[in-house]
């Protein structure tokens, strides 16, 4: 040991082994399942970009791990009048560059959204019923609307806050409307968000450096008006591929993994250094029906009729299926049987028991067939995609041999979901299987979008591909969109919501529950977004 | 010579194009951009908005025509997914494909010649024989499944390896590379391995093929008859006479380790071009895939251009034949 060289040697061997250490407690490495487009907060309304959207810019509102609201830059919120709500702002926030928060930047923000260049998916869609924004002073914003708009403050959860000043405009000289602020109002580019000179936000972390393929990375915001984030700094990788992505936890070079396969949660589990969460989604797995088209394009043996409008053959095909059985031997047991389109204990759902899935009954499903006309069946084609959904096309499979059971030869369609959904919104399909995740957090979404009659002025049945019309749902779910009172909405989605499915108009299987995992050291609060917040993740206790 | 230069460039144009409606048109047909990009909260008013401001509403002749407008501008258009210049987004993701590549080429020679020379001299024996059934393995071995073997022996296993990503990079003129890191070198040696497999096993058949014909020549007789140790005969007279048809070989081959290191760059999460088209396919980001293969075709087309360019250089038939034709 006397030689100094040797010393040298180990000195140096030990300075580069300690770094990893402490760093390692102050330092978190995610993997993330799919990579955001953007960092800038209102270029793509997509889940992966509005999840890093989240650490950066905030919103008025927030959602916690259920959904719910909760106050964030707005403390609290009320309706003024039927069509106006009043949002009072925090007082202590102030945006990264240090210039306060106020309501002339929410002004702002409104403003820029619908005027981004390029924009695969604008935030309009919960921007574009405001018809007027007030400042009544600036800690205090009243939105206008034409019609009652009682999930205002649901939109206001969905885009995230930009800074008036940093990006060289005088709030208070702006003035809101529908047609927009005036063109010469100056905007940062999408791609100053990228390179970071525009990433001012308000939010618990700051964005460091934002690398396409090869990471983001985050650091803490020491100026953050809540409660600081654990994590001094925060890499996120992109890594896309499943098998990769568990082996770079069980190598050690992530900390935290998006999505592990459900084939690898076995594993994951009996490893002690490790930790597996998993939480039900707002998503739904359905199987949506042809309502409309006679003959339907994939349904044969019956003459150019469409079986589908029967609500006995509809009845026939939901009981036949043993949800269960999927859930168990398909899903591995990591997804929770569906009675209606959002969970129980979500805004609008029925209460756990009130509405539960609907019973297998394989021999109730013939009498129904055999009742409606189809004593010996006849075919359908199921269209699936193979990479959207946790097993998708495996559960349309095990569907397929469950209908096939009660005499209905059921072939299976499955493609790649950029095809898929192509031919879907082309109405190709006579029966498909989908997801739909309550981005809302409550059943207006799924009910909006998948069973209103299909209106483009009312922006209802955007996905309803399946052409479901039930004036008397619509009714019901229209007067629930008028209703500002929450008790009084509630009943009314229920109500809705029962409707539809004691009309069979959907077949929902189950909703997806999302995994995380991680090191044993640290824990995560699964989410009903599934979303992965860093400023979330914290030390085990 | 003249007529036979512009007669081949016509030509190379006339692939380019060709490729360009191939590529527009095959990726039209798949599906609408807009099914795959836009939020499923979005109102059908917005849908068609969207699909206005993209340009996806007019008949798809009246889009290629566009295109072709702006690409004889040298516009290829803007990612519908990142809101870039296509060609850009591509030149940025390229030095780590390219850096990739030489490592995974240096490693094709490292492993593949050393065992092939040794192949070749011992030919008729076990060692011989073993070395060239090795060779097998690395030409029908999938990427995907080298890939995640190696990764469960060197990251998940042993540890020595950190298993993907990218590492710590360095700024060199302008480019940041991993290359010239420790750090970011450790992160590039396995998907460099799985990149070199499939050449290192042509190298070595290649090698073993050169070494034994070399070794019937008269100067390794002579060489021996001198007394000169067997290594030095193989590793210093033998290998400089094979090394020719190799390089040429490795130089060809280098073309399509830079246009489709997709997959081993999949599942390394290496963020060069091949993941880029991979990522630009499921969600049909038209313009950068059509740019991304024309730049391909590019590619191709300037080395054939080169290679016909110099054979006419040096072999008078083709130039005979190119202008009596």
């Amino acid at each position: 040991m006397s030689s100094p060289v040797l010393r040298g040697l180990i000195a140096a061997a030990m300075a580069a082994a300690i770094p990893a250490l402490p760093l390692a407690a102050q330092e978190l490495r995610i993997g993330l399942a799919s990579e955001p487009s953007s960092a800038d907060p209102h270029f793509h309304n997509l889940g992966p970009n509005n999840q890093l959207r989240r650490n950066i810019f905030e919103s008025l509102v927030g959602t916690d791990s259920a959904q719910q609201l909760m106050p964030l830059l707005a403390e609290s919120w009320a309706p003024v009048s039927d069509t106006s709500w009043q949002f009072n702002l925090r007082k202590d926030v102030t945006f990264s560059d240090g210039s306060p928060f106020d309501a002339h930047d929410v002004v702002y923000t409104v403003c820029r959204i619908p005027g981004v260049p390029d924009s695969p998916s604008l935030f309009t869609t919960y921007t574009g019923g405001i018809t007027g924004l007030e400042v009544v002073d600036p800690h205090t914003l009243i939105v206008h609307s034409a019609q009652p708009y009682p999930l205002m403050p649901t939109e206001f959860s969905t885009f995230g806050i930009i800074s008036a000043r940093a990006n060289g405009v005088d709030g208070s000289a702006l003035t809101f409307s529908p047609e927009g602020c005036g063109d010469d109002m100056p905007v940062p580019a999408t791609q100053a968000f990228n390179d970071g000179s525009a990433a001012i936000g308000t939010g618990p972390f700051l964005l460091d450096s934002f690398r396409r393929g090869e990471g983001i990375s985050l650091v803490r915001n020491p100026g953050y008006w809540g409660e600081a984030a654990h994590w001094e700094r925060v890499t996120m990788l992109p890594l896309t591929s499943e098998g990769p992505r568990v082996a770079a936890l069980i190598a050690g070079d992530v900390d935290f993994v998006e999505n592990p396969p459900l084939q690898d949660l076995e594993r994951l589990n009996a490893d002690p250094g490790l930790r597996v969460v998993q939480g039900i989604s707002n998503r739904v797995i359905y199987i949506h029906l042809d309502h409309k088209q006679a003959p339907s394009p994939m349904i044969t043996g019956t003459d150019g009729a469409n079986p589908l409008q029967d609500i006995r053959v509809r009845e026939a095909l939901t009981i036949a299926v043993n949800r269960d059985a999927i859930v168990e031997r398909i899903m591995g047991g990591v997804a929770v049987s569906a009675g209606e389109l959002l969970p129980p204990g979500m805004f609008g759902a029925h209460v756990e028991g009130d509405l539960p899935p609907r019973g297998f009954d394989a021999d109730r499903a013939r009498a129904l067939l055999a009742e409606a006309g189809y004593p010996n069946g006849f075919g359908i084609t199921i269209g699936t995609p193979n990479d959207r959904y946790i097993n998708d096309a495996q559960v349309a499979q095990a569907v397929a041999q469950m209908w096939a059971r009660i005499g209905v030869e059921t072939q299976i369609d499955a493609s790649t979901a950029s095809t898929f959904f192509s031919r879907r919104n082309a109405f190709e399909f006579s029966a498909y299987l989908a997801g739909w995740g309550a981005g809302t957090g409550e059943m207006s979404s799924p009910l909006r979008a998948l069973l209103a009659t299909r209106n483009s002025d009312l922006g209802l049945g955007g996905t309803n591909r399946g052409q479901y019309s039930n004036p008397a749902m619509d009714a019901v779910l229209l007067e629930a969109l008028r209703t500002v009172d929450d008790t009084a909405r509630e009943n009314l989605l229920r109500q809705a919501s029962r409707m539809a499915m004691d009309d069979y108009a959907i077949i929902p299987l189950h909703y997806e529950v999302t995994p995380w995992a991680m090191r044993a050291s640290i824990d995560y609060e699964p989410r009903a977004d599934q979303y992965t917040l860093p400023y979330m993740i914290h030390p085990a206790n | 010579m003249l007529v036979f230069l512009l007669r081949r460039l016509a030509q190379s144009v006339f692939v380019l194009i060709a490729m360009m409606v191939v590529v527009f048109f095959g990726v039209y047909m798949i599906g609408n951009p807009v099914d795959i990009l836009i939020s499923p909260d979005a109102t059908p008013a917005e849908i068609e908005e969207t699909m206005a401001r993209f340009g996806f509403d007019q008949p798809v002749y009246i889009q290629f025509l566009k295109f072709v407008g702006n690409a004889l501008q040298g516009d290829l258009g803007r990612s519908f997914v990142h809101g870039e210049p296509a060609v850009q987004l591509i030149l940025s993701y390229m030095p780590a494909t390219l850096e990739l590549a030489l490592l995974g080429l240096i490693f094709s020679i490292a492993i593949g010649v050393p065992l092939g020379v040794y192949a070749g001299y011992k030919a008729d024996r076990w060692q011989g024989r073993a070395i060239m059934t090795g060779s097998i393995f690395g030409f029908s071995l999938p990427n995907f499944w080298v890939g995640m073997l190696l990764i469960l022996i060197f990251a998940v296993e042993l540890r020595w390896l950190p298993s993907t990503g990218r590492g710590e990079t360095v700024e060199v003129l302008g480019l940041r590379l991993s290359i010239f890191s420790s750090n970011g070198l450790q992160y590039m040696i396995l998907p460099a391995l799985t990149l070199a497999l499939y050449k290192a096993s042509l190298v070595t058949r290649l090698a073993r093929a050169g070494t034994q014909e070399a070794l019937m020549q008269d100067y390794v007789k002579f060489a021996r008859a001198k007394g000169i140790s067997e290594t030095r005969i193989l590793f210093v007279h033998v290998l400089k006479n094979i090394m020719i048809p190799i390089i040429t070989v490795l130089g060809l081959e280098l073309g399509s380790m830079i246009a489709f290191a997709v997959v081993t760059e999949t599942v390394f999460a290496w963020p060069g071009m091949g993941k880029l088209l991979i990522d630009s396919i499921t969600t049909l980001d038209r313009p950068v895939i059509v740019a991304y293969l024309m730049l391909t075709v590019l590619i191709f087309i300037i080395i054939n251009f080169a290679v016909d360019v110099i054979y006419t250089l040096l072999d008078p038939r083709v130039r005979v034949k190119g202008e009596a034709a």
